[in-house]
């Protein structure tokens, strides 16, 4: 990265690294925390900052929705069933050799190698953006979902139905 | 002058930040003066005199207590989780400042609100649903049984109420057609019902809205945690709930976003169903006035400040009016009471939509006819149930007291 | 587009710095005596007696997993609120259709987790029928 190369960022591109940099610090502290509370406060804190980087790529109601469905209400149960489990820190066993730890590394690399090649280099030499300009707006999205994906729409209740009825049975004390 | 009207005026994020600035700074002076309102107001509905020392009528009380606050010891208890003690009341504070984002106190959009966003109403809903977190993390760090008992029960009350809200705000949201605070005010400046041009059709006025008033109002309620839904700081048996550990700021930064939150509901409820920044529900200019829609216009702050003074006086009212509900009621009256007509209103004002869009007015008031009927018909069979659950729960009593141990009620009289 | 939500961030960014100013401040400025006694968790001025980290009932855990299945069906609506009413005829009685369809799933939902009792706090009533709650208080 050269000095001409930063002085023709966009305002846009340093919010976007600002985030990005708050996104991943994050995403790390999930994996680092050893309390198994504050890696769920690490999980919340990355959300949140997915939802501004949606933001920056005007998919409004995708952003807003993270925030609803993931920080609101998905990260509450994670850190009540961390409060129900009542965990507190973690106590490892200290493994000489550890195959998880080289099999994480060399998948993390594999995966790496996959996005470089796959998203980011062919994201290169894009210039201008395909999306129509109301893409990531509440009205399309409506209207998308009550036409071409009605089927999967209504499969999403019936989902989330079977959901509600296998959570109350699970915690039913009498089955 | 003129760098200043370059910086905050033409430049994009300068006029942003001008527009935070606006939306933080009256707040965090108002907060004091709320407090003193409601201490004010609470002793003259309880036959006291309240703090009438400090200042004009003890106008600046409240400040004084906040500076002894900040130079309170801040005790941090031994058996705590520090980190996340300590972040606990910034969180709790957070979303209640970060709510107001959408909301606009004024006609120009130079100034307000601070981001016309086509989610507005989502926006709101997403950052109250962020409340949870406060009171979550301060039960939890505090390792007290009374902040975990309080704490557990403030979220499941702060995540029940959250859907009943949902409900209210979005038969609202269909009613407007979008998500949008702005358009929302400009809806309620059309004709009243469709059919007087002289009244603004404010949404507490139309039959849906009103229900849906009444739901908001009372989820509001809930989600500010304020008396008769203040189970969590329940102080007869929980001692003062999820902040029992919290001394000095920290405990004061609980009870300021508690009162930002109440501040910027009221401005929500006034936003959605009293007609925004609106003085009063008439239509100056259909009446020819000009003049007085000008002066409207500009003074529209002061008369969106004034609902929000009206609101927070409600609150206060409440409070000093109605006992706290028992546990097992707050989540009877959430689930299945609110919850329920939420949903029902929804579906009411959908088939409103659509019946007026085939077969005009008529259609909307056949509608409404058939909708007032359904509820009618439920709510004679909730009332039969209910009495059915009354003799059940006498039925209950009669087994108890005829059990070997219990004395006899005429024993207990002699 | 962007320049709308910098207004949102910059008013994330300012909370956050006056919530953080707020807390810190007072463990600036106020002194710092610590003695065991002020240290101790707070029960009523006894010894606190065992761990607070109890277990807690797993209804608050279904009450939050309700709340999350409920609460994303909504938001699958939220989007259609915003064109339903602008639409044309066609759209608007299919949609309503296909909403009424939606709801009806919403509904069953809703109508077993009554019937099973789980929004029900009472101990003896809760997830069993009202005759097993009298049963098992006759048999005790």
């Amino acid at each position: 990265m050269n000095l001409e190369m930063i002085q023709s960022f966009t305002p846009a591109h340093f919010l976007f690294l600002a985030l990005a940099g708050i996104a991943a610090a994050t995403a790390v502290g999930v994996v680092a925390f050893n309390d198994p509370v504050r890696s769920a406060l690490c999980l919340v804190g990355n959300f949140f900052t997915l939802a501004f980087l949606y933001f920056t790529l005007n998919a409004e109601l995708l952003g807003i929705t993270q925030v609803v469905v993931y920080t609101g209400a998905i990260m509450v149960l994670f850190l009540f069933v961390l409060m129900l489990l009542n965990l507190g820190g973690v106590k490892m066993m200290k493994e000489k050799f550890d195959v998880k730890r080289v099999l994480g590394f060399g998948f993390g690399a594999l995966l790496l190698y996959v996005i470089g090649a796959q998203v980011i280099l062919p994201l290169n030499t894009i210039t201008t953006a395909k999306a129509a300009n109301d893409f990531g707006g509440p009205e399309m999205i409506g209207r998308a979902l009550f036409t071409t994906y009605v089927w999967p729409f209504e499969v999403a209740s019936i989902l989330l139905l079977i959901g509600v009825v296998g959570s109350i049975m699970l915690a039913k004390r009498k089955v | 002058m003129d760098w200043l009207r370059q910086v905050f005026w033409e430049n994009e994020v300068g006029n942003a930040l001008l527009r935070v600035l606006l939306f933080v700074l009256p707040i965090l002076t108002l907060v004091p003066g709320l407090i003193w309102w409601e201490r004010r107001l609470l002793s003259w509905m309880q036959d006291r005199i309240g703090p009438n020392r400090v200042g004009p009528f003890g106008l600046l009380q409240p400040i004084a207590d906040g500076v002894k606050l900040f130079f309170k010891e801040d005790i941090t208890p031994k058996a705590v989780d520090g980190l996340i003690y300590f972040i606990a009341p910034a969180v709790a504070l957070f979303p209640a400042f970060a709510l107001g984002a959408t909301l606009p106190w004024g006609p120009n959009l130079k100034l307000t609100p601070i981001a016309d966003v086509n989610i507005g109403v989502l926006y709101i809903m997403a950052i109250s649903s962020l409340g949870v977190y406060g009171v979550v993390l301060a039960g939890y760090a505090s390792n007290n049984k009374y902040s975990l008992l309080g704490g557990l029960r403030a979220s499941a009350q702060l995540i029940s109420y959250e859907l009943a809200m949902g409900m209210a705000l979005a038969s609202i949201v269909l009613a407007t057609g979008s998500l949008r605070l702005t358009d929302m005010v400009k809806a309620q400046e059309g004709p009243l019902w469709g059919a007087v041009p002289q009244v603004q059709n404010w949404f507490i006025f139309t039959p849906f809205g009103f229900i849906a008033a009444l739901i908001f109002a009372i989820c509001v309620i809930a989600e500010t945690n304020r008396a008769p839904f203040d189970l969590p700081e329940a102080e007869n048996e929980l001692i003062a709930g999820y902040h029992t550990e919290y001394s000095s700021m920290k405990f004061a930064v609980f009870f300021m976003g508690e009162y930002a939150a109440m501040f910027i509901f009221s401005g929500v409820f006034a936003t959605v169903f009293l007609g925004g920044w609106h003085a009063v529900p008439i239509n100056w200019s259909a009446l020819g006035m000009e003049q007085v829609a000008h002066w409207n216009g500009l003074l529209a702050p002061l008369f969106f400040l004034g609902k929000c003074a009206l609101g927070i006086t409600f609150f206060i009212w409440l409070r000093a009016t109605l006992p706290r509900l028992r546990y097992d009621q707050l989540m009877s009256l959430g689930w299945k009471s609110l919850l329920p007509m939420g949903v029902f209103n929804f579906i009411v004002v959908a088939t409103w939509i659509l019946t007026t869009s085939l077969y005009g007015i008529g259609g909307g008031i056949a509608t409404a006819v058939g909708a007032f009927a359904v509820i009618i018909f439920f709510t004679t069979r909730i009332a039969k149930s209910a009495n059915a659950n009354v003799e059940f729960l006498e039925k209950r009593t009669i087994t108890m007291e005829s059990g070997k141990g219990d004395p006899k009620p005429q024993e207990v009289n002699a | 587009m962007l320049t709308n939500y910098v207004g949102i961030l910059l008013l994330v960014l300012v909370a956050a710095t006056l919530c953080a100013a707020m807390v810190t401040l007072s463990w600036v400025l106020g002194p710092k005596r610590v003695t065991p006694f002020k240290t101790s968790p707070y029960e009523c001025g006894v010894e606190p007696l065992g761990s607070a980290r109890e277990r807690f009932p797993i209804k608050f855990y279904l009450v939050a997993i309700i709340f999350i299945l409920f609460d994303i069906e909504v938001v699958f609506l939220w989007s259609w609120m915003t064109v339903f009413k602008s639409a044309d005829q066609q759209f608007q009685i299919f949609s309503y259709f296909e909403m009424l369809i939606y709801m009806a799933t919403w509904v069953l939902g809703y109508v077993y987790a009554i019937r099973v009792k789980a929004f029900d706090w009472d101990e003896t009533t809760s997830l069993e029928t009202h005759e097993g709650a009298i049963q098992s208080e006759v048999a005790a």
